[in-house]
């Protein structure tokens, strides 16, 4: 062999390698979700095959005993108010920031600049007591104006894309009688249509998956989204692990869906999303 | 990171400072025009930026001024006591331990740098398959982190997937991967590769795509091999990217939460900072010792940034 050959082959190899070890993890997951609970007592081992391919017994359990119904209706409800508002939040922002010069507003640029080094995480302790003061702990509420109120990085994605719409449009639309809001409304906002995709797409993502925050403001079982419904699995199901599997391949199987649909738009909209 | 968010930001005003401003009012207009247009971006701006006082600057005061009570976050009372919440944290052992755990994750996300550099070098070659590589590696950073969490439990379990698979290949073992502090915390660290490197990937992947392919062939007539090409080609374009990593990581690995917390709640040393933070605030009530914890790592973080923003001044202020 050459050299040239045995490159070839070591960069194949670590590449299927490498998807081994990102498939075999959710592989067995998906096997166990299938099996029996006798199956399970049998202990024939995580890599065995289940059975019966078709029994999707531990689904109905999971979707039914875990309350994964509700948690998908909440979910769905934080996901449509909070990336509604970071849309209109996020392109009102930078409308105002690129279209106007207005008093402070160097210092309005800084105070959003200055929070995108704020992790999240440090100031939950502090938060959390304002989110109560306001009497949204414990609603559906909270984890919303969270999502809608500390994401500057949709503000940069609009920025960016506000700056390459030529002023001369709002030029000749304020000429033809249009005020600041009708030209937002009806020339930036439908302009800005990809930037909008980019910022559904990796906002619904992140809300999606997002587990701290519901977590620690929506502490009653009613008001459980995906994340935390099945967390909740970890009591009741503790020793049941083919329920457990069901219940993770619930939560992942929509985001496998959106991810194959939408492939182009999630690798560009997440690398916008960290190259701020 | 934020270089360019600034430049951005503040881009257009300054080529604006030679122009005049977009649309004056005509000379004649009535005053109230005027005054209006005066007000029309404050009237776009005032939920955003309530918004952003209330949820990110007034915590931030808050948690500053917590930090030097005995506050319970319930009780009407509390009482100033100085630096002794911080005097506390740093001269607690077990309450400055958590920093250490930090480590796994540090040296894992050196790792997760290294092999996600290594895949998108490799991937950004002409590779059958190349799209389903792509996708397989980047896929976990997309899942719920609930779900990776029980993914991996039952990986670790005893007679779990790692257990059939080390009996594949004739390993009989019955070690508890998360049964010891430095297996689990090791083991944790993995999963935490495991699930961010995809994003490292393919911001490195598309670093290296931007790069003109002229460059290439043009070293390739000079004699460059793939080394070559790697060292003095893509090196230097994905600068920036690599430097955003690196930081990422840091801050990254000093408020790990989510793998821990839900696959040990914190148990056998896996414990970090953010999860004592909110044990501490959330478990045993103690607001002020909480907030001084908060502050402690909002500075390091700020620090951090601070030194990569001094070390490795951003050039890419024409890009955006």
């Amino acid at each position: 062999m050459t050299r040239r050959a045995v490159a070839r082959t070591f960069v194949y190899l670590s590449l299927v390698l490498a998807a081994l070890v990102v498939l075999l993890p959710l592989g067995v997951i998906v096997l166990t979700s299938l099996k029996s609970e006798q199956e399970m007592a049998d202990d024939s081992g995580a890599l065995s095959l289940p059975g019966d391919l078709l029994n999707f017994h531990n689904y109905v359990t999971a979707f039914q005993d875990g309350e994964m119904l509700a948690a998908f209706a909440n979910t769905a409800f934080i996901l449509l108010f909070a990336v509604t508002g970071t849309v209109l939040i996020g392109s009102m922002t930078a409308y105002a920031i690129d279209r106007f010069t207005f008093r402070f507003r160097k210092p309005v640029i800084a105070l959003f600049l200055v929070a995108t080094l704020v992790p999240g995480v440090t100031t939950q302790v502090a938060t959390f007591q304002i989110v109560n003061s306001f009497g949204m702990f414990d609603t559906l509420w909270a984890p919303i104006a969270l999502y809608m109120g500390t994401d500057i990085v949709s503000i940069y994605i609009f920025l960016q894309f506000v700056r390459s719409i030529p002023i001369s449009l709002d030029e000749s639309a304020r000429l033809d009688g249009a005020n600041a809001f009708t030209i937002y409304r009806k020339i930036i906002f439908p302009l800005l249509k990809p930037a909008i995709a980019t910022v559904v797409i990796v906002k619904g993502i992140t809300v999606y998956n997002d587990f701290y925050i519901p977590f620690l403001y929506m502490p009653s079982e009613d008001l459980g989204v995906i994340s935390t419904s099945l967390f909740r699995f970890k009591g009741p199901f503790a020793a049941h692990w083919e329920t457990i599997s069901a219940g993770a391949v619930l939560v992942i199987l929509p985001t496998l869906v959106a991810f194959l649909s939408l492939q182009r738009f999630i690798y560009n909209g997440f690398m916008k999303g960290a190259t701020r | 990171m934020t270089d360019t968010t600034e430049a951005a930001m503040t881009g257009r005003a300054a080529a604006r400072g030679k122009e005049p401003p977009p649309a004056p009012a005509p000379p004649q207009a009535p005053r109230g025009a005027r005054l209006r247009r005066g007000a029309t971006p404050w009237l776009f701006l005032i939920a955003p930026l309530a918004l952003l006082l209330t949820f990110t600057y007034a915590p931030i005061a808050n948690m500053v001024a917590y930090s030097f009570t005995d506050w319970d976050g319930v009780s009407p009372e509390l009482h100033y006591t100085g630096a002794g919440n911080y005097t506390e944290l740093l001269t607690r052992p077990e309450l400055f331990e958590v920093f250490f755990v930090s480590g796994y994750y540090l040296a894992a996300s050196a790792v997760q740098i290294v092999a996600a550099l290594y895949f998108a070098t490799i991937l950004s070659f002409d590779v059958r398959f190349r799209n389903f590589f792509k996708g397989v590696l980047f896929f976990p950073y997309l899942i719920n982190g609930v779900a990776i969490g029980f993914v991996f439990l039952y990986f670790f379990q005893d007679g779990g997937t790692l257990d059939s698979v080390l009996s594949v290949f004739g390993v009989h073992t019955d070690h508890a991967w998360l049964g010891t502090p430095t297996s689990a915390n090791i083991s944790l660290a993995g999963v935490s590769v495991w699930r961010y490197m995809g994003l490292n990937f393919v911001l490195f992947l598309g670093a290296i795509q931007s790069i003109p392919g002229e460059l290439y062939e043009a070293a390739e007539l000079d004699g460059a091999n793939r080394w070559h090409q790697f060292r003095y080609i893509i090196a230097p374009g994905i600068k920036p990217v690599l430097s955003l990593s690196v930081i990422l990581s840091i801050s990254g690995s000093l408020s790990v939460f989510e793998i821990p917390y839900i696959m040990t709640g914190g148990a056998t040393g896996t414990e970090t900072f953010v999860i004592q933070t909110v044990k501490l605030a959330f478990q045993f009530n103690k607001t002020g010792l909480a907030s001084a914890a908060a502050v402690v790592l909002l500075l390091i973080v700020l620090a951090v940034t601070w030194v990569q923003r001094r070390l490795v001044p951003d050039d890419r202020v024409d890009l955006v």
